[in-house]
């Protein structure tokens, strides 16, 4: 049996923790791998090292040498234990590094045929297939597609769509803005629109006029998602600026996109509504795709589901890209292609387009 | 915009069916949002009084009630407790259809038979409250018999609930409503000078009192903020509740009826668009007021309890920190103007002397205001869109006329007015061409037909009957700011023309123009390398924009990143560096639904600042925004040969005339992500039209391939069964440099003849140090095989014994033909002879 410890003779010496801290530190510098390393915990900070020895001695000092010499030994356990830690760490990342370049792979060793085919055929996400779809719509209809940054100053988002510093207007856009030169002066673009100004700023500078151009491309609001609203979300966009377009080159090519895209009983009506970028302006409807025009809840029982909005150029536009408004006429759109995917597809929640879920991808 | 149609009715005889009017609202571009029927269905609900309530036998949760509706008792089972003995409450009788066409019957429960039902508020209804039976017993001059419609003061109506459009301030009225309703359905509209509800026998108020200046004084400091400021003073007001006909309008338009002052206010900002102010003219110290601009830093506490700093611009683009403050006389401010009150001089019970505020203020300043202060009232809303300055004085006659009603015999109202005015909007002059009207709408109008169009919103043109294409004069009143002064206001008149008109009456044309529709070749191309993608296995994803530091750390790219100032969650407020953290989440979100193969990639833009301190020339730092094609291939068994496998079959689909995989540089910020012993740069290689011997040529990075760095992959969370993070083969390549064609150029268009005689193969095997990549080995036997080399391929690799520790064994094959002749045994013995030496002594290896 053993003694028990309060039975030994309580040992007086002095214990010197500066140089059970430098004896430590030279130990664990020493060390050279994980299990070394093991080895010095041990015998620096261990249940038998002479510090765990100093602990079991302070029991039997007085209260005052019993609190400094306690306060010395958990000083010099700290710092140990860091020194430990971080030696630990260094040689395990050391060990990492050496595993890995144990596992160097030369990638032009690669012999062909030797990856098996996959199982099955990936598929593209319903808003691309959805995009391919619309552009091929208007490439038929004689548009080409144009694309444009998604960061934008604020003239282009704004300023060049008759939508001045504090105009009221930009309250319908809820907006990111970008820690990018002064404030607000640099947005996440609110819609596709801006790619307009850029065609016909470009088109005025090399004399490439008319445009008849679809814009498709990712934007951002600043609002809570719901199952009809993302905060990113995409759009395309249409401007045509030529000689002798009218309202009525608008409400057709509206119609035979909504034909072309929806199919044959799904028709489109416009109604009045205000854009700065547009005038006269028009909201446009499409024949509700799950009640064929009949009335239910998702049209609200009118028939009807509105898509996007339209009209002819405003005015002060081609006065701020310098197109002459009374030897051009224009017109544009915009839609939401997410929607327009929701739509056709009937899907419920919007958000499933984000999640990346391949038991919905493969639907489609 | 909740709009009743009785209102409307004051301004115009609309009849019809209300679908029919809210078809012709929403053809007006004012969208109906709803239409909600009221007080429909109430005709047969009577109030009865209880006269006795008992328990029925065997039933705990309902009772039978005996009620008396003037014609004797009757018996109804009732499932309610609210209500005892002596209570009024409305029956329906056998008979009687409730709104929803819910039809009372009579009914048997628990042997006992029910003649009737006593009704909720929800099912008459009149409210939400489903809590118990409506008692009526606090309404005044209420009694049994009585129907119940008499004892409320209700009619049947029926609520528009509109959007109203940012730009028509006008039409966020009701009497702006039915001015548009009116014009389209060609009914007469007219603004009654007095109320049509008091008769016409009642005059409007004299403005017989003591003259105003000696009331109240009023200064305007800053007249561009406010260029008209009005005061009205009423003494003698008597503040009460007001009539219940006007507190019932207010109800329906979905404002809450406070006292006879102050909804009176309210009822004249609904009906005719112009915020009005009351303010209790003993609270404003000095009996007067002063319009200024507010100070910098000036303060003021809001009708909302909130204090208010202003007269200092905000971060917002064009806030010039210009805010109008209205002060008393004595200098304590007491409204922000045109945007809300203060409660210094808010209308009370012990309110007699009312000074009443009608203004104009300058919309972009209320605007800007408002938006700071992210304070928008019903006031600042129709400011900012901006209100008619000359509806000013029928507004305040409006407010006197609707006060005397309630306010007490004593109310009158001091002679005169205080008008302070600066410059203020007048009826704009317009000239409009009827052939730019027809230009933009595609129609053949003529200038009579236009005029007659606008007449009725009450923009006259000037000649009324001209003929063909003679250009219109035409004014257009104050109350339309949404139409501008030439040259841009034509285009606003035609979209009046349009409205007027029936945008859909207007005629389609599908358009035509010579120029081909088409895509470019770099879409074309883009698209290709998605299908291409697809076909490797690997399904498409759309990732966040928005992702946290733990991202973009882990992706390999350090600070400064660009920074969303307001983003919706506050971790992932940094666009997106590179696509591997969005991609990963994406895999982890499947392998986590017991997907487990899975290969997914992204065609997106990354966003980056440049390493070098670029600024533009705007002075703020400039953001690179590459499209970049990303995939991660983490599918059971994958790893980075099958990355390597989809990077080879991309070029071959591309058709890329030559590559090459080499080192990364240790600066490629898109190669951090990678296994640091497992990826490789990727590169076009051009060679100049010299160079076929020459061998080194100009290369351009294309983008990284390898193994995703098995720590990120742990910290992310995809690990395998054993713990250990799962290989993942990861591709990623800037397409904007792909897929040009003059950094990375294609295999020739022109064809490339095959020859007829057979081609001879030969196998060589060396033994190479592990240092030394395949493919360079690959590259010096394809630069020594000469003109009768028609393909080498990697055909074998072996490690171990016969093998020195540290090398291995590659063996490939090589192809050898003429177009004009079969290569002989000693043509292919000479290149393989060059091709051996080549390989020994440019990459210290030993033939095997």
């Amino acid at each position: 049996m053993t003694a028990p410890s309060d039975t030994e003779a309580p040992d007086n010496d002095p214990v010197d923790t500066d140089s059970l801290l430098s004896t430590a530190q030279a130990a664990i510098a020493g060390a050279r791998s994980i299990e070394e390393i093991r080895q010095v915990a041990a015998s620096v900070s261990g249940k038998r090292s002479p510090l765990a020895e100093a602990s079991r001695r302070l029991g039997a000092l007085e209260p005052a040498a019993r609190k400094a010499l306690g306060q010395q030994i958990h000083q010099a356990r700290t710092a140990i234990d860091g020194l430990l830690e971080q030696r630990r760490n260094d040689l395990e990342r050391e060990e990492r590094s050496r595993q890995m370049a144990e596992a160097r792979m030369d990638l032009t060793e690669f012999i062909p045929g030797s990856i098996p085919a996959p199982a099955a055929r990936g598929h593209l996400h319903l808003v691309s297939q959805t995009r391919d779809s619309l552009e091929d719509v208007f490439v038929g209809m004689g548009f080409e597609a144009a694309e444009g940054p998604e960061i934008e100053t604020d003239w282009f988002n704004f300023g060049a769509l008759n939508m001045p510093p504090a105009h009221p207007a930009r309250s319908m856009f809820d907006t990111f803005y970008l820690n990018l030169g002064p404030p607000e002066s640099t947005v996440l673009r609110t819609h596709t629109s801006p790619v307009q100004i850029h065609l016909m700023e470009e088109a005025v500078a090399s004399g490439g006029l008319p445009i008849h151009a679809v814009m498709p491309g990712r934007a951002y609001r600043h609002e809570t998602e719901d199952a009809r609203h993302l905060a990113v979300f995409h759009q395309i966009e249409g401007l045509v600026v030529d000689k002798g377009i009218t309202f009525a080159d608008l409400a057709g090519t509206i119609q035979v996109f909504t034909t072309a895209y929806f199919g044959p009983d799904i028709h489109s009506r416009l109604r009045p509504a205000y854009f700065p970028f547009t005038e006269p302006s028009a909201e446009f409807e499409v024949t509700c795709t799950i009640c064929h025009g009949e009335g239910c809840r998702t049209c609200s029982q009118t028939g009807w589901i509105e898509l996007g909005g339209c009209g002819m150029v405003d005015p002060a536009v081609f006065d701020a890209v310098g197109i002459d408004a009374d030897e051009w006429t224009g017109f544009a759109f915009g839609f939401g292609i997410d929607r327009c995917a929701q739509m056709r597809h009937q899907i419920a929640d919007m958000r499933a387009l984000t999640e990346n879920d391949l038991r919905f991808l493969r639907q489609f | 915009m909740r709009v009743p149609l009785s209102w409307l009715r004051d301004f115009a005889p609309f009849v019809g069916n209300p679908a029919d009017l809210a078809a012709a609202l929403d053809d007006l571009g004012l969208v109906v949002e709803e239409i909600e029927v009221v007080g429909e269905g109430l005709g047969d609900v009577v109030v009865a009084r209880v006269d006795s309530v008992a328990a029925i036998e065997g039933a705990d949760r309902i009772r039978l009630v005996v009620v008396d509706a003037g014609s004797g008792p009757v018996e109804v089972v009732c499932g309610a407790w609210n209500f005892e003995v002596g209570d009024l409450v409305p029956l329906a009788p056998v008979g009687a259809t409730l709104p929803g066409g819910f039809e009372i019957g009579r009914r048997k429960m628990k042997g006992v038979v029910s003649n009737g039902m006593l009704c909720s508020g929800r099912e008459l209804n009149l409210s939400a409250d489903h809590e118990g039976i409506l008692r009526l017993n606090e309404m005044e001059n209420v009694s049994a018999g009585q129907p119940l419609t008499e004892a409320l003061g209700i009619e049947a109506d029926v609520i528009f609930d509109i959007a109203v459009e940012a730009n028509r301030p006008d039409a966020s009225s009701i009497a702006g409503v039915a001015r548009d309703l009116a014009a389209r359905l060609g009914l007469p509209f007219a603004i009654p000078d007095t109320s049509v509800l008091l008769g016409a026998a009642a005059p409007v108020v004299p403005r017989i009192g003591a003259p105003v200046g000696t009331l109240a004084s009023v200064r305007v400091d800053d007249l561009e903020l406010c260029p008209r400021f009005t005061a009205t003073v009423l003494t003698g007001v008597e503040v009460a509740p007001s009539p219940a006909w006007l507190s019932r309008r207010l109800t329906l338009a979905g404002m809450r009826p406070i006292n006879n002052v102050v909804d009176a206010s309210n009822y004249v900002m609904l009906e005719l668009g112009q915020p009005t102010h009351p303010y209790d003219l003993d609270g404003l110290g000095g009996h007067g007021l002063v319009i200024r601009r507010a100070r910098p830093g000036e303060a003021i506490t809001t009708l909302d309890g909130v204090p208010r700093s202003l007269g200092r611009p905000g971060p917002s683009l064009g806030d010039t920190g210009q805010d109008c403050l209205i002060c008393d006389a004595e200098g304590t401010a007491v409204a922000i103007g045109g945007v809300m009150g203060g409660a210094s001089s808010e209308i009370d019970d012990a309110t007699s002397r009312v000074l009443l505020e009608a203004a104009y203020f300058v919309p972009m300043a209320i605007a800007r205001t408002s938006k700071r202060l992210g304070l928008r009232t019903e006031a600042s809303a129709r400011f900012e869109r901006g209100c008619d300055p000359a509806g000013i004085d029928l507004a305040a006659g409006r407010f006197c006329e609707l006060l005397a009603q309630s306010a007490g015999d004593a109310m009158s109202v001091a002679a005169g007015v205080i008008d302070v005015q600066g410059d203020v909007p007048v009826p704009l002059s317009l000239t409009v061409r009827p052939a730019k009207v027809n230009a933009l709408l595609g129609t053949e109008f003529t200038s009579s037909q236009i005029a007659e169009m606008l007449a009725p919103l009450g923009i006259s043109a000037e000649p009324p009957d001209g003929a063909g294409d003679l250009p219109l004069v035409v004014t257009v009143p104050t109350y339309r700011p949404d139409i501008r002064p030439a040259p841009n206001g034509e285009a606003d008149i035609a979209e009046e023309v349009a409205r007027t008109y029936g945008y859909a009456r207007l005629a389609r044309r599908t358009p035509s123009w010579p120029q081909p529709g088409r895509l470019t070749i770099y879409q074309r191309d883009r698209r290709l390398l998605r299908e291409v993608l697809c076909g490797l296995g690997a399904s498409e994803a759309w990732t966040s924009t928005f992702v946290s530091e733990f991202d973009q750390v882990r992706a390999g790219f350090d600070a400064p990143y660009i920074e969303v100032t307001n983003p919706l969650v506050e971790a992932e407020r940094f666009l997106r560096s590179s696509m591997a953290p969005g991609l990963l989440r994406a895999v982890i979100y499947n392998t986590d639904r017991r997907q487990d193969d899975v290969r997914l990639f992204e065609v997106g833009t990354v966003f980056r600042l440049p390493r070098t301190s670029a600024v533009d020339p705007d002075g703020g730092p400039s953001a690179e925004a590459p499209e970049r094609l990303s995939a991660v291939f983490a599918a059971r068994g994958d790893d980075a040969w099958t990355a390597v496998a989809a990077w080879r079959t991309i070029a071959e689909a591309l058709g890329i005339a030559d590559w090459a995989m080499t080192d990364c540089l240790p600066s490629s910020r898109d190669s951090a992500v990678l296994h640091p012993f497992r990826r490789a740069s990727l590169s076009s290689i051009v060679t100049g039209p010299a160079g076929h011997n020459g061998g080194a040529g100009q290369s351009t990075e294309v983008g990284v391939i390898g193994e995703l760095d098995p720590t990120t992959v742990g910290e992310f969370g995809l690990l395998e069964a054993d713990g250990r993070p799962r290989p993942v083969g990861w591709l990623d390549l800037d397409i904007g440099t792909l897929l040009d064609r003059d950094l990375v150029p294609r295999r020739p268009e022109e064809a490339r003849p095959i020859t007829r005689f057979p081609s001879s193969d030969i196998d060589l095997a060396f033994v190479v140090a592990d240092s030394v990549p395949a493919g360079g080995v690959e590259r010096t036997l394809r630069r020594s095989g000469g003109e009768l080399l028609e393909s080498v391929e990697l055909f074998d690799v072996y490690r171990g014994a016969s093998v020195p520790e540290g090398s291995r064994s590659l063996a490939f094959r090589l192809r050898f033909c003429a177009l004009d002749h079969t290569v002989t045994d000693q043509e292919v013995g000479e290149l393989r002879t060059q091709c051996i030496g080549a390989v020994e002594r440019e990459h210290q290896a030993r033939l095997r």
